[in-house]
């Protein structure tokens, strides 16, 4: 096992600086200037901030100056935001989408195991009907909308209620998160909802949950120990990640609800052609993702003892 | 059976997470800010982005100024009629050659060091320092050797500013600058101590420590990208006309909606920038709601460099004759307080006697079809085309652009028969794509730096840069020089007259709409500033009533 | 006591064959005409076949057959709910000049407004009011709301002010609608004194300005004095228009030829492609698996929108030009890693299964286990990543466009048109309503058609 994960930190190692690379290419072969502004700068002011930024010098050599800062975990200084460092910017944001982004996914889970087993254990009756509708709405609406009404419907609540028993904005308390999380992880929700009762479906006309039946064993059993394990499988393996998406991808939550987190300044990163925050996030954003990956992987083996990654097959 | 156990578990275990989660609501605790607090003379505010840059001598963005200037002060400021009044400075002389301040003695910053003159000189020098690299160093540029230092051309010393004693400082113009005394209450210009600025190294003005305050208030907390808290600065020069005590900030957010809703739920006193669409709901809560110029000229710029179609006079003045800028403000934006614009200069800009407006009033375009229709035919003659090429419309990625450039595309076709395509892009990339003349047409806008006409009116001086159409005419230069170089009111406003007069003969532009900027308060809130030249909003002097 | 059954030799010859008896046997069908036959029996999926046709006819159909107009602006009928036939009355928009009338100066505190009144008829072109003029006066203000004004915090939308000397008149033409208004006037001294205010109801008519009349062909140029004053029929929007006057109906047709291409064309490639990539890792498992997988993170973790915009420039699509090929192009290289996943993890689950092994000692290929009996169980997983796709397909679509990647307008598409009715959707939520719905009837169909596909090509519910 432990040969098993330090190969693949190895590889993930390797797969991180092929993203960097690649994103370092992509990013100055976009066209633009990060460093125009609205008000023009004489020739000057452009040359001394080009200096300054180091995009004075010729790409490769910052290219490899870039990776020498990297080799060290330093990501430079933010282009927009003048006095902030990278690794600053990531370190006091990212646990927040990260907290947000856990929350919404326990919720989603939650919801898309339990929604899923119900739909298909209720095959075709009005639960089946009513789950289904709910996940055609959440996915066809963009999540703008279920932002708004979200925070919509907390502050009819307070106004009903007579007093603030959920904020409407901001961050710091277990209420602040409440809505914004299940608002994001509602598209996840649905989608694991149907992916749930696929694979439950499948799993249940399956011999052996016959065979069990049969034999007597009661149907909560059945589903804690067989059918969920069995059918578990694709919900752990969109998990992993999606983990990785929304823990930095939450740009429309955070903005409606002034939360202060990583998905805005990965945005507005790319708009304003900010090189060091792109080059940043994403190199951290490929980590995490490779870490989630290999969690996966070795959770797989938990579930389903038979599956051994890294064995050759066919 | 089977189902009915499963169902029941599915519903206790949904019954579970509900009660998780109430009993950790419960425990969590009230940390949401309350919008005014009369005891405790504290109010609260959102902001739309954290700010980016806190250093003066290199912030360019509204934000940064809004926090600027409630935590610092120039030579002069703005009193609670927004007036210029004397600030670090407590007289002064303005002359054509220069001018000279007496500064109040005995000031201090907030860590209780003196504020002398050559806090300015510093500054000043730093501004226009080529190593800091800073947007707004032309400002400075009226002053001796301002752009050769700029340049590199002279070392700092050489720049014409003395601090000729500790509470005198003489300032030196290289031409005339009738707008000075209010450029000293801008940013750019505040004062920065040396010592502590070196003492920073490198990191003067990156948290709330490493800046020194001057200002009515000063920041005590800064939570980057979170949440701001200003407390009174008890060694403000004239902190018994300051009545608030703290102006806390809790919230970033750049959703107009959601300040509504933080306003409505009573966590902020003032939502600021709202859109048109969320207004229907204000009103249903009868909320009063204000509006304020914020010197904003939107307009539709043209390429006219010499390899472009639009080049041609009567090209322009065909699309002229048939943009209604009334239908475009009243149907298509829909924003009150927002105005149709036939000018580059705004309504509230100051004349000679009266207001400019008045004494030089705007000339309209006559809309009229077989008018334009007939400066198309002329136009196609001159360029020698048969068919007009499709014209590219540059546009922001903003909201607001891509409504404004589907109107604009569907417009000409229906009118002229003219193929548009509209060019959306990246913030960034759009203003790569107008520097290198990457386009027919963009829409483009202004905001003042200063409060003179002249801040608009060089705009299509041929040598400024951000006259990116690179429109280029003897007598256009003429009147500018003509204004630059003179303090006599009357000749300036002349020479703002006839540049007025040929942007419309010429159509340099298609003046659109003066952005105004609607905003709901809360009522017990008064004598809040909004400003178009300098930081806005302005609570310096607000107060809550009972 | 024995019966009188005697048995004979004959009883004992074994009888003539018959044919063959009834055998209860089905025909010999293969797994894919059972999986066909399946589904054709399950109601539920073939309406959903019917809905997809529908669409299609919808989109790419009825404009030959109907005419559709989904670009022209109707200023005059903004944001307008479904509905019928609207009559209109036709006016002159020349400026008007206003009233004027001097002002007595006074040193009393300043009164309230009197005679307020609208000037001729009101209608959304504009609502002119004109009122007396107060002693003191230096200037008007003019409010507008949708409420009686309880008090003069309360007075609405903040017009504007008079602008000039001895000005007691104002001109309204802020999106007005067919909807009772409630104007308040107040006057402001020199010294910025506020006076009570004055208000005043009226709810305007529909109106067009003779220019646009003539100009959208509802009369004639000639005569135009003797139409001024009548009243013509406007244009019928059976489900409304849009922010510019555009008709939804129309914009949802050629909207869905561009969602319906995105969203359907581009899943079924990308969820191709991920169905090979990651069968053959699942199931080649070990070095190989290794490889394939982290070249498909390294795809996942690439900065989406940074591409888009790099994909764009490579494919030098032109300002303003549409870019569909570029778009689908870019959308299924970005898109396939995360089907691959899924397959990939189903395929490490099945290929231990014993069926595999028994087949395998059967003789059988690689390609014909993979082919013939493990993807068939990867379908259940694969069906719902690809009508999930649908719909993510669209938005990406829509923001694609957004940003000058993909579709340039004024063609319109579903996507696009949900973000923009978001804006609006607290006033005129047909906006956003119309094309959400659109979208959800196509996922709803596909998801529909998705469980009918599995559940046909389920091979152990075979029947």
């Amino acid at each position: 096992m432990t040969a098993f994960i330090l190969k693949r930190l190895l590889s993930g190692v390797i797969t991180i600086w092929f993203i960097a690379t690649a994103t370092f290419v992509g990013m100055h072969a976009v066209p633009g200037n990060p460093l125009l502004n609205a008000k023009a700068a004489s020739p000057e002011v452009q040359k001394n901030l080009q200096a300054r930024y180091g995009l004075d010098k010729p790409v490769t050599t910052q290219y490899v100056i870039f990776l020498n800062n990297m080799l060290h975990g330093e990501f430079g200084i933010s282009f927009t935001q003048k006095n902030r460092r990278v690794n600053d910017i990531i370190a006091e944001h990212f646990p927040v989408s990260a907290t947000l982004g856990v929350l919404a996914l326990v919720i989603a889970a939650a919801g898309g195991i339990i929604w899923g087993a119900v739909t298909a254990l209720y095959r075709d009756k009005w639960p089946d009907a009513t789950i289904m509708l709910f996940v055609v709405v959440a996915v066809s609406v963009p999540s703008f909308v279920f932002a708004m009404l979200g925070q919509l419907g907390i502050l009819k609540l307070n106004e009903l209620l007579g007093f603030s028993l959920l904020p409407v904005a901001g961050w710091g308390s277990f209420g602040h998160m409440l809505v914004p999380a299940l608002v994001l992880g509602l598209g996840t929700m649905a989608y694991l909802t149907r992916l749930m009762r696929s694979s439950m479906l499948e799993v249940t006309s399956a011999d052996f949950i016959r065979t069990a039946r049969a034999k007597g064993v009661s149907t909560l059993r059945i589903f804690f120990k067989h059918q969920l394990r069995n059918a578990i499988l694709p919900v752990v393996t969109v998990l992993g990640p999606a983990i990785a998406a929304i823990t930095t991808g939450g740009f429309v939550v955070e903005l409606v609800f002034a939360i202060p987190g990583l998905g805005r300044y990965f945005v507005q990163a790319v708009q304003q052609l900010d090189y060091t925050v792109i080059m940043g996030t994403t190199v951290f954003y490929g980590a995490f993702l490779v870490i989630m990956v290999l969690a996966v992987d070795i959770v797989y083996g938990f579930i389903d003892p038979r599956i051994r990654v890294g064995k050759s097959g066919g | 059976m089977y189902k009915k156990r499963s169902f029941r578990l599915c519903s206790m275990a949904q019954l579970g997470f509900l009660l998780i989660f109430s009993g950790l609501l419960l425990t969590a605790s009230q940390v949401s800010a309350v919008a005014l607090d009369r005891e405790a003379r504290r109010i609260t505010y959102a902001m739309s982005s954290e700010p980016p840059d806190l250093n003066t001598t290199t912030s360019t963005d509204q934000v940064s100024h809004m926090v600027l200037d409630h935590v610092m002060e120039g030579l002069l400021t703005y009193d609670s009629e927004n007036n210029l009044a004397p600030g670090v400075a407590e007289r002064w002389k303005l002359r054509e050659d220069g001018a000279t301040f007496w500064l109040r003695k005995g000031l201090r910053w907030s860590d209780g060091r003196p504020l002398l003159a050559k806090d300015f000189v510093f500054a000043w020098r730093k501004v226009l320092e080529p190593a800091t690299a800073s947007e707004y160093a032309f400002i400075l540029f009226p002053l001796v050797n301002a752009q050769a230092i700029n340049e590199g051309k002279l070392p700092i010393e050489a720049l014409g500013i003395k601090a000729v004693d500790d509470y005198t400082l003489e300032v030196r113009f290289a031409k005339p600058c009738p707008y000075f005394l209010g450029l000293t209450a801008f940013s750019t210009l505040f004062p920065i101590n040396e010592a502590f600025y070196n003492s920073r190294n490198g990191r003067y003005a990156a948290d709330a420590g490493d800046l020194l305050y001057n200002g009515p208030f000063k920041m005590t907390e800064w939570v980057h990208g979170a949440s701001l808290k200003m407390e009174k600065n008890p060694h403000y020069w004239n902190r018994e006309a300051i009545w608030l005590n703290e102006v806390d900030v809790p919230y970033i957010t750049d959703d107009g909606n959601a300040r509504l809703n933080l306003l409505r739920d009573n966590h902020i006193a003032l939502a600021n920038n709202l859109g048109e669409q969320v207004l229907g709901g204000a009103l249903q809560q009868r909320m009063q709601i204000k509006s304020f110029l914020d010197g904003g000229m939107f307009y539709l710029e043209f390429n006219h460099r010499p390899d472009r179609v639009t080049r041609n006079r009567n090209l322009r003045k065909a699309i002229q004759a048939v943009f209604s800028a009334e239908d475009y403000v009243y149907k298509v934006l829909g924003t009150p307080g927002t105005y149709p614009a036939y000018t580059l200069f705004p309504r509230w800009i100051k004349g000679e006697k009266q207001m400019f407006k008045r004494e030089h009033p705007p000339r309209k375009p006559e809309i009229n079809l077989e008018k334009a229709r007939a400066y198309l035919v002329a136009a196609k003659k001159e360029l020698g085309l048969e068919k007009f090429p499709p014209l590219s419309l540059l546009a922001d990625d903003g909201s607001g652009g891509n409504r404004t450039a589907e109107f604009m595309q569907t417009l000409l076709k229906q009118t002229l028969d003219l193929d548009v395509k509209v060019d959306v892009q990246i913030f960034k990339q759009r203003l790569a794509k107008m520097t290198t003349g990457d386009f027919d047409m963009v829409l483009s806008g202004w905001g003042p730096d200063y409060d003179d006409p002249l801040t608009y009116g060089d705009l299509f001086m041929s040598v400024n840069l951000n006259n990116r159409g690179r429109y280029s005419s003897d007598t256009y230069d003429h009147w500018v020089s003509v204004a630059q170089s003179t303090v006599d009111v009357k000749q300036r406003m002349q020479a703002f007259g006839k540049l007025q007069d040929i942007l419309f003969e010429d159509v340099v532009i298609i003046p659109m709409y003066e952005r105004g900027k609607v905003y709901v308060q809360h009522p017990k809130l008064k004598r809040v500033i909004r400003r178009a030249v300098g930081g806005d909003p302005n609570f310096n002097y607000a107060v809550i009533k009972e | 006591m024995m019966n009188a059954f005697r048995p004979t030799p004959q009883d004992f010859y074994p009888l003539i064959k018959q044919d063959e008896a009834d055998v209860v046997v089905r025909p010999s069908l293969s797994y894919w005409q059972n999986a066909w036959r399946r589904l054709k029996r399950n109601r539920r999926a073939l309406i959903s076949l019917y809905i997809v046709v529908f669409l299609l006819l919808f989109s790419f159909a009825a404009p030959q057959v109907f005419e559709f107009d989904s670009q022209s602006q109707d200023l005059t009928q903004l944001s307008k709910t479904p509905g019928l036939e609207r009559q209109s009355l036709v006016v002159d928009t020349a400026p008007w000049e206003g009233r004027f009338a001097a002002h007595p100066a006074t040193d009393g505190p300043l009164q309230a407004v009197t005679d307020l009144q609208v000037i001729d008829v009101a209608h959304t072109e504009a609502v002119r009011l004109a009122w007396a003029p107060v002693a003191g006066a230096s200037y008007y203000r003019v409010y507008r709301h949708i409420l009686r004004p309880s008090g003069d915090k309360d007075l609405g939308l903040p017009l504007g002010e008079t602008e000039y000397v001895d000005q007691v008149s104002f001109e309204d033409r802020l999106k007005l609608d067919t909807v009772k208004y409630y104007y308040s006037v107040q006057a402001v001294s020199k010294m910025g004194e506020v006076s009570p205010y004055t208000t005043v109801a009226v709810q305007p008519r529909h109106a067009i300005s003779v220019r646009d009349a003539v100009a959208r062909g509802l009369l004639e140029p000639e005569q135009l004095q003797q139409r001024i004053g009548t009243e013509v029929t406007l244009k019928r929007h059976l489900l409304g228009t849009d922010y510019l006057g555009r008709d939804m109906l129309a914009r949802l047709v050629y909207g869905g030829q561009t969602s319906l291409l995105i969203g359907i064309v581009a899943p079924l490639l990308f969820v191709a492609l991920g169905i090979v990539y990651g069968g053959l890792a699942g199931y080649l498992g070990g070095r190989i698996d290794e490889l394939m997988m982290r070249f498909a993170d390294f795809v996942i973790a690439l900065p989406f929108l940074l591409f888009m915009i790099l994909f764009r420039v490579a494919m030098g699509i032109g300002p303003g030009e549409s870019g569909i090929v570029p778009m689908l192009l870019a959308l299924v290289l970005l898109s396939w890693p995360a089907v691959a996943r899924l397959v990939r993890g189903q395929m490490l689950q099945i290929r231990e299964q014993p069926f595999v092994d028994a087949a395998r000692l059967m003789g059988a290929g690689s390609g014909y286990l993979i082919f013939r009996h493990m993807l068939p169980n990867v379908m259940g997983v694969v069906l719902v990543s690809l009508t999930f796709s649908i719909p993510s397909a669209i938005f990406t679509e829509a923001f694609l466009s957004f940003i000058g990647m993909g579709v340039a307008p004024p063609t319109p598409s579903w996507g696009s048109m949900c973000n923009d009715g978001v804006k609006s959707f607290m006033s005129h939520p047909h906006e956003l309503l119309f094309p959400a719905f659109m979208i959800s009837i196509t996922v709803l169909a596909f998801n529909l058609l998705g469980d009918g596909l599995r559940d046909a090509l389920d091979a152990r519910m075979k029947d």
